[in-house]
């Protein structure tokens, strides 16, 4: 591929960093990412993307873009209050930079289109607001061998951490074996959510998808980070593969996608 | 043992608050039983009706999941970290 010089111009920081260089920019270009969520951690992951050159991102989230959603989805703003999240994230990513085509898919990931939408993209990213749609991503990817990059924040805390149960490494299902009931763990609409949290979760996010596709450097697979922004804290926790795991190890029960990516959302607050 | 027990953010209403605090005993089990006996309503959070850990919620011993050792016998001594860590799946709303 030949960089035309606006190009060139564009992506100049990165060229010049040895880790990356033309050949790293070109597989940026050529990386095709579908972020899961449309909101508070997939603003910022789809923004650092697209500003990086990422060639195709793809937009999964069936809501519309609410004045409440402002404080934190900073891919969103107050003059697209009202029309699809993935319309109004795609017009912002396709402002930053015209070399990325944005795919917006308005709809809600389910069982039955979760592995048609998966298969034409290279990394997974999950920025979801349940468990049920949580444990439909894991297991999607799993059975496409795709890395999942996923993160997760509630009220000041935040989690991220790198998911590929087709190695060595443990999926979602060996980290939280099952989601918890409703009613045990509140959602972020009802127990709140730090809006700067999203901006942190999401980067860490974004450079591990970066790092996925240029090949660099250590990935959080196997490991848990955990962020705590009362305390100012990181800390990273060791992930085993679960060899009793019921999606990717040699016991594995599960076959095929399936569950409700619906049942969670409505919980109420404990 | 005097070991370090981290609350997550969800389960602190349950401790006044606090986001860290002290318990005694030699396995994470009698960990658990000290915390439930200074903030009663904590345990149920963490186990089930048959005592077993709850399948979302993980506990560390230092950086090692708990559940990957002895589970609740796993043994603490003076000085680890004991880290509750429940999943959340907050991001898009
Ligand atoms: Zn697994």
């Amino acid at each position: 591929m030949a960089f035309r010089e606006d190009q060139i111009a564009r992506y100049s920081r990165h060229i010049i960093l040895k880790e990356v260089g033309g050949r790293g920019q070109e597989k940026l270009l050529s990386a095709r990412v579908l972020v899961i969520g449309a909101g508070g951690l997939g603003s910022p992951v789809a923004m650092y993307l697209a500003a990086a050159g990422v060639g195709t991102i793809g937009l999964v989230d069936m809501d519309v873009v609410d004045v409440s959603n402002l404080q934190r989805q900073i891919m969103h703003s107050q003059s697209t209050v009202g029309i699809p999240k993935v319309v109004s994230g795609a017009r912002t990513l396709s402002r930053m930079n015209p070399d990325v085509t944005v795919v917006p898919i308005q709809d809600r990931l389910t069982a039955e289109n979760a592995m048609e939408l998966f298969s034409g993209y290279d990394v997974i990213v999950d920025g979801s607001d349940n468990f049920g749609t949580r444990y439909i991503v894991n297991d999607a990817a799993f059975f496409l061998k795709k890395t999942l990059v996923s993160g997760s924040i509630l009220r000041f805390e935040g989690q991220v951490t790198v998911l590929e149960g087709h190695t060595e490494a443990p999926c979602y299902r060996c980290l939280y074996p099952e989601a918890p009931p409703p009613g045990l763990v509140p959602s972020c609409s009802e127990a709140g959510v730090l809006g700067v949290l999203a901006g942190t979760i999401g980067t860490l996010q974004a450079a591990e998808v970066v790092k996925k596709i240029l090949g660099v450097g250590e990935l959080l697979t196997g490991r848990l980070l955990l962020y705590d922004a009362l305390s100012m804290t990181f800390r990273k926790l060791r992930v085993p593969k679960d060899p009793h795991c019921a999606l990717c190890s040699p016991k594995a029960t599960i076959t095929t996608v399936s569950g409700s990516s619906e049942w969670v959302c409505q919980v109420p607050a404990s | 043992m005097s070991v370090v027990v981290r609350i997550p953010t969800p389960l602190r209403k349950l401790t006044g608050n606090q986001g860290e605090v002290r318990e005694e005993g030699g396995t994470v089990r009698e960990i658990l039983d000290g915390l439930e006996s200074h903030y009663p309503g904590i345990r149920e959070r963490l186990t089930d009706e048959a005592g077993e850990l709850r399948r979302f919620i993980n506990i560390y011993l230092n950086e090692e999941d708990i559940r990957f050792a002895e589970g609740l016998d796993t043994k603490v001594k003076a000085g680890d970290e004991v880290s509750i860590i429940p999943a959340i799946a907050g991001g898009a709303r």
